[in-house]
C-alpha cells in the first residue's frame, strides 16, 4: 500500500521512519511563474458520457466528462448504480489512465522473421492482419476441425469472441476466471443450495450483523459495493470475524482477527460447525424445513472439537468457541464471505462447501444480512441463426475428470495443445481475447510449452502485456472508454442494466473487440450472425424489447426494472424449493456421494514449508487489478511495483534490509525474472510471505511496468488441482531468498 | 465560515482513491500529490494494530506556510483555507520548508501546488473530489461553525486527533480514531 509520499513517511513500530527527500526548489530556479498546466475544469464545461468500468470486473456504471478538447478529464460514478453508489473505486477513477497510456497498442502487429533468423512484429494494415487471421481459421477448420481452435477470453470483449468462435464451429474455450479463481466457490454453493453466489456476489453486508471474512481481503480487494457496505456494516457495529495468516486491512478493521496458520481453514470451518451443532446454536426451523442430512452431519463432525481444530490452525478453543457464539448471535444476519479468489490447497471445493454448510446451520441463505435472492435483467439476444453443433467441447479435454466443472479449465486447454499429452482431441491455434496469460496462469512451463506447440496465436489486447510476445498477430484493441460493448444485466438486489458507449473516438488504430470480430466473421462467411454494420444497432435493438431505448439510455447510464422473482428473502417458514438434488440445502452433498467424493469436508493436511522455505501468500492491492493496471499511468504512480512481505524475525534470520532487493526461488528451483524489495513487516507470519500479484511484467514495451517488482506467478509451479471442477490450487509453493542475482554467476558477459 | 475535514481511521482502507480523485479533478501531473496516504503499524505479531490515514494540507489557523511567504503568494483564503496563488509565487519553498506536514510540492513548472479543499467545488455546493469519491465515505467535509455540518457531526461523539499539535499549527484535519 505505497504512495510515494508513503514511502518516504512510512513509519513502522520499532523502526524509525528513513526519510529520504525527494523535493526540492522548482527545478527552473526563481523568478515569477505563469502556470501553463489548465486548472480544474468546471464540470458544467464538460460533457458526461456514460460507460461501465472495465479495470476490474465489478464493472461500476460511471460517466466519463470530456472537455472542449476532446478530452476525457475524469470518470465518477452513476449515483444511481447499485455497484457503485456514485463513487469509484482508485481503479475505476484511474481508469483514464488506460486510455492515455503512451505504451498502449497502436496498429496491428504481425510477427515476421529477419533475414538472420531473428523475429520481429512488423505493423500492419488491418485488412492484412485480419485476412491471415482468417485465413488461418479457414485452414484450422478444414484440416483439423474448426474445434481445433481454442479461445482463451476474459472480460467484455471475450464475449464477442466466444460468439465468434461458437458460429465457426468451436466450443472449445476457457477462461481464468473459472479455473484460476472463482470455480471452486461455484461448484460448493451450486451443491449446497442450487444456486451460484454470483458478481456481484449476494451477500447482504449492507444489513448484516457479523461479517466472516475467511482469506478475503476487503479493503484490499476494492470491488466496490462490498468494500461501501463493509464501511457501512463497521458504521452500524457490525461483528467482523476476519481469518487471515495476514494482518490484512480487514483484520485491522474486525472484532475478531484469527491469525491462522496456513491451509488448515477447514479445519476451523468444521469446529465451529461442532460448536454450532453440539451447543445447539444452530437455526433449528430452518434447518429442519430447508435442509437435508444434518444427522449425517452430526455424525461426522463429532470429533471436529475446538480442541482437535487448535492443535491444527493454532486458533485457541476459545476464541473458536466465542467467534461460533458471536456469529449465532447475530443469526440469520450472517455473511459467512464466499471469497472470490479460492483456488488454494486443491481441496477448495470442500471449503466452500464448509463455507456454505455454515451459511446454512445460521439460517442466513435468503435471509435479510445474509443472503439475498438476487435477479437480474434477461436481455434478448439480437437474432442470428443457429450455432452449428462442435464435434466435441472443452469437456472433452475432461475425459471424465473434474465432473462439476461448468466452464472450460485453462490449464486443460493448455495440455489439450502439446500433443506428448496425448489428448484424443487436440487444440492447434489460439485467440487469446483480454487475457494476460503468462501472469495470470500458474505453471508458466506448461504454458510455455504450450505456445511453441500450437501453430498459430493471436492476441488481441489495449496494452502490450507479456502474452502479445507469444502472438502471430496482434489487435490493437480500444479501452473500454473508447467503444459500445454488450449491456451490463449483473443481478443485484433491483434488476438492472447499464450502457457502455464510447466517450471519445478510439485512439490511434485501435479498434473495439466486436468490430474486430465481425471482420473476422464477415472473412469466414459468417454475416448472418453479424447482422448489423454497428453494434449500437444491436444494443439499440435489445434496449427497445426491454421497452428504454439507446436514447434514454445514454442519457441516464443505467435503468433499474422491478423484480419478478418475488421478495429478495425468505419469509417466516416459506415453502421453498432448492434446485439441489434433494431440493434441499445439502449439509450432505448427494451429487458428491454419487460421484465418490466426500458428501461433507473433511480437513486434510498439506505440507509444510521445508527449512528455509517459506509459504508464498498472494492477493490483491486496492489500486491495482490482475496484471493489467501495472503500466496505468494514475495507478502506477499509487503503486508502482510490488514488494515481498517479511516477519522481522525472518528478516533477522537472513538479515534483511527493508528495501533490499532479493531474488525468489521456490521448491521447484523456479526463479524470479526481476528481483523485488523486501518490506519487514510484522503484518505477516513468520512461516510466509506475501507479495501483491500482478507485477514483473517482462514486455520492454510497458514503459513503467517492465521490471518493475517480481512475479508472483512465475513462483506457482506446484499445481493443487481440486479433482472436482479442475481449479488450480496455488497456495502449496514456498520460496526462499536468493540475495546476490543468480544470473552473474557462471554467465558469460558479452564485451 | 471554518471549513475542515474529519477522517474516520476505523473505515479507511487506505486504498488511495482520494489520491487519484484529487489529481484528476484538479490536473496534478503524474509524480505528483495533493494528497497522500499514511500507513501505521504497531504492535508485534499477533498483536498488533493498523491505521490508514488519508493526509494533506491541514489549512491550519496558525500557518507558517502563509507566514514565511515572501510574495504573499501563499494566503488565507474563504472560509480559512490555505491557497497559493501561482503567478505570485516565485518557487523560493520556504513554505515547503516550513510546513510539518510536509503538504506542498513544487509543481514541474515552478510554483508551489497544494491541496485547495477543492474550493473550486466547495463555492458551487459540491464536495471536494476526494470526499465525493472515497468509497468507505470515511472522509467528511464541512464548515466548522455550522453544528449540523458533516464535520462538525463526525467529530461530535467521537475520539479524535490532529497531527504534530506541538507545532503549534492549529491543523483543521481531524483523525477520528
Amino acid at each position: 500500500m505505497k504512495t510515494r509520499r508513503d514511502f518516504i513517511k512510512i513509519s513502522t513500530a520499532g523502526a524509525g521512519a528513513a526519510a529520504i527527500s525527494v523535493k526540492a526548489f522548482g527545478s527552473k530556479g526563481f523568478g515569477f511563474f505563469e502556470p501553463k498546466t489548465e486548472g480544474p475544469v468546471s464540470d458544467e464545461d464538460l460533457t458526461p458520457y456514460p460507460t461501465y468500468c472495465e479495470v476490474c470486473f465489478w464493472k461500476c456504471a460511471a460517466w466519463a466528462y470530456v472537455d472542449k478538447n476532446g478530452k476525457i478529464r475524469k470518470v465518477l460514478g452513476n449515483k444511481n448504480d447499485p455497484h457503485c453508489n456514485g463513487r469509484l473505486c482508485p481503479r475505476g477513477t484511474g481508469g483514464v489512465g488506460m486510455v492515455y497510456d503512451e505504451d498502449r497498442l497502436k496498429t496491428p502487429l504481425i510477427r515476421d522473421t529477419r533475414k538472420d533468423g531473428s523475429q520481429y512484429f512488423r505493423e500492419a494494415s488491418w485488412d492484412e492482419a485480419l485476412d491471415l487471421v482468417a485465413a488461418k481459421m479457414k485452414e484450422v477448420k478444414e484440416k483439423h476441425g474448426p474445434e481445433a481452435f481454442g479461445l482463451f477470453n476474459h472480460g467484455t470483449p471475450g464475449g464477442q469472441f466466444h460468439h465468434l468462435l461458437r458460429a465457426y464451429g468451436s466450443e472449445s474455450n476457457a477462461e481464468p476466471a473459472f479455473a484460476n479463481c472463482r470455480g471452486p466457490r461455484s461448484s460448493a454453493y451450486f451443491s449446497t443450495f442450487g444456486a451460484y453466489v454470483g458478481s456481484p456476489e449476494c451477500t447482504d453486508i449492507r444489513d448484516t450483523k457479523c461479517l466472516v471474512l475467511i482469506g478475503s481481503h476487503l479493503g484490499e480487494n476494492m470491488h466496490n459495493s462490498q468494500v461501501q457496505e463493509m464501511s457501512d456494516a463497521i458504521d452500524k457495529g457490525a461483528t467482523i470475524i476476519t481469518v487471515d495468516p495476514r494482518f490484512s486491512t480487514a483484520a485491522a478493521h474486525s472484532s475478531h482477527w484469527l491469525p491462522i496458520k496456513p491451509a488448515t481453514d477447514i479445519a476451523l470451518l468444521m469446529a465451529w460447525i461442532h460448536v454450532l451443532v453440539y451447543e445447539g446454536l444452530y437455526d433449528k426451523d430452518y434447518v429442519e424445513q430447508y435442509t437435508f442430512g444434518l444427522d449425517y452431519l452430526k455424525d461426522h463432525v463429532k470429533h471436529m472439537t475446538p480442541e482437535w481444530a487448535y492443535g491444527i490452525t493454532t486458533i485457541e478453543p476459545e476464541e473458536i468457541r466465542k467467534t461460533a457464539r458471536a456469529m449465532a448471535g447475530a443469526a440469520p444476519a450472517v455473511v459467512i464471505h464466499p471469497g472470490r479468489h479460492v483456488v488454494w490447497y486443491g481441496d477448495d471445493t470442500q471449503r466452500g462447501r464448509a463455507m456454505a454448510i455454515l451459511t446454512a446451520l445460521l439460517g442466513s441463505w435468503g435471509k435479510r444480512g445474509g443472503f439475498y435472492f438476487p435477479e437480474g435483467v434477461s436481455v434478448p439476444h439480437y437474432p442470428h441463426p443457429h450455432f452449428p453443433e462442435p464435434k466435441w467441447t472443452w469437456k472433452d479435454w475432461n475425459d471424465g475428470k473434474y465432473p462439476l466443472a461448468t466452464m472450460g479449465i485453462t490449464t486443460e486447454l493448455l495440455k489439450a495443445s502439446i500433443p506428448r499429452y496425448n489428448y484424443k482431441h487436440q487444440v492447434k491455434a489460439w485467440l487469446v481475447a483480454g487475457t494476460n496469460l503468462p501472469l495470470s496462469m500458474p505453471d508458466k512451463p506448461l504454458f510455455k510449452e504450450a505456445a511453441d506447440a500450437v501453430e498459430f496465436i493471436a492476441v488481441m489486447d489495449t496494452m502490450p502485456m507479456d502474452i502479445t510476445g507469444y502472438a502471430d498477430v496482434v489487435f490493437p484493441e480500444a479501452t473500454y472508454l473508447e467503444r459500445y460493448d454488450v449491456l451490463r444485466a449483473s443481478p443485484n438486489r433491483e434488476p438492472n442494466i447499464a450502457l457502455r458507449m464510447p466517450a471519445i473516438e478510439p485512439k490511434y488504430d485501435s479498434k473495439p473487440g466486436w468490430w474486430i470480430a465481425k471482420q473476422l466473421g464477415e472473412r469466414l462467411g459468417l454475416h448472418e450472425f453479424f447482422n448489423y454494420n454497428d453494434y449500437a444497432e444491436v444494443i439499440d435493438w435489445q434496449l427497445k424489447q426491454l421497452g428504454t431505448s439507446l436514447e434514454e439510455m445514454k442519457k441516464v447510464g443505467i435503468k433499474k426494472f422491478p423484480r419478478k422473482s418475488g421478495p429478495l428473502y425468505l419469509g417466516e417458514g416459506e415453502a421453498f424449493d432448492f434446485n439441489t438434488t434433494t431440493g434441499k440445502i445439502e449439509l450432505y452433498s448427494v451429487d458428491f456421494a454419487d460421484y465418490g467424493f466426500d458428501a461433507i469436508p473433511n480437513y486434510t493436511k498439506h505440507p509444510e514449508p521445508p527449512q528455509d522455505f517459506y509459504r508464498l501468500i498472494y492477493g490483491r492491492a486496492p489500486m491495482h487489478t490482475f496484471s493489467r493496471t501495472s503500466n496505468n499511468p494514475n495507478l502506477s504512480d499509487l503503486m508502482s511495483e510490488n514488494s515481498v512481505w517479511v516477519n522481522p524475525k525472518v528478516a533477522d534470520l537472513w538479515e534483511l534490509k527493508n528495501g533490499q532487493e532479493v531474488w525468489l526461488k521456490n521448491q521447484d528451483g523456479a526463479i524470479t525474472s526481476f528481483p523485488v524489495k523486501v518490506r519487514i513487516t510484522e503484518r505477516i507470519r513468520w512461516d510466509s510471505v506475501y507479495m501483491v500479484h500482478g507485477f514483473g511484467h517482462k514486455n520492454k514495451k510497458l514503459s513503467r511496468a517492465f521490471g518493475k517488482g517480481a512475479s508472483d506467478t512465475e513462483m506457482v509451479t506446484n499445481v493443487l488441482v481440486d479433482p472436482i471442477m479442475g481449479g488450480t490450487g496455488m497456495r502449496g509453493n514456498f520460496i526462499t531468498f536468493l540475495k546476490e542475482n543468480p544470473e552473474v554467476e557462471g554467465k558469460e558477459v558479452k564485451a | 465560515m471554518r471549513y475542515a475535514m474529519a477522517i474516520d481511521t476505523k473505515k479507511c482502507v487506505g486504498c488511495g482513491d482520494c489520491v487519484v480523485a484529487c489529481q484528476t479533478e484538479n490536473n496534478v501531473p503524474h509524480g505528483y500529490c495533493r494528497d497522500w496516504i499514511v500507513e501505521r503499524v504497531d504492535g508485534t505479531y499477533p498483536s498488533l494494530s493498523l491505521e490508514f490515514r488519508s493526509e494533506r494540507c491541514n489549512h491550519c489557523d496558525n500557518s507558517p506556510c502563509v507566514r514565511c511567504c515572501p510574495t504573499g503568494a501563499s494566503h488565507i483564503g474563504q472560509g480559512g483555507v490555505v491557497l497559493v496563488k501561482h503567478n505570485k509565487c516565485i518557487g523560493c519553498g520556504a513554505c515547503i520548508q516550513s510546513c510539518p506536514y510536509d503538504a506542498r510540492y513544487s509543481h514541474p513548472e515552478g510554483y508551489v501546488d497544494k491541496c485547495t479543499f477543492c474550493l473550486h467545488r466547495v463555492q458551487k455546493g459540491q464536495l471536494p473530489a476526494c470526499v465525493d469519491v472515497c468509497p468507505t465515505k470515511c472522509l467528511y467535509f464541512g464548515d466548522l461553525d455550522d453544528p449540523n455540518s458533516d464535520v462538525s457531526l463526525a467529530i461530535k461523539d467521537r475520539k479524535w486527533k490532529v497531527l504534530a499539535p506541538e507545532a503549534g499549527t492549529k491543523p483543521q484535519l481531524f483523525f477520528l480514531t
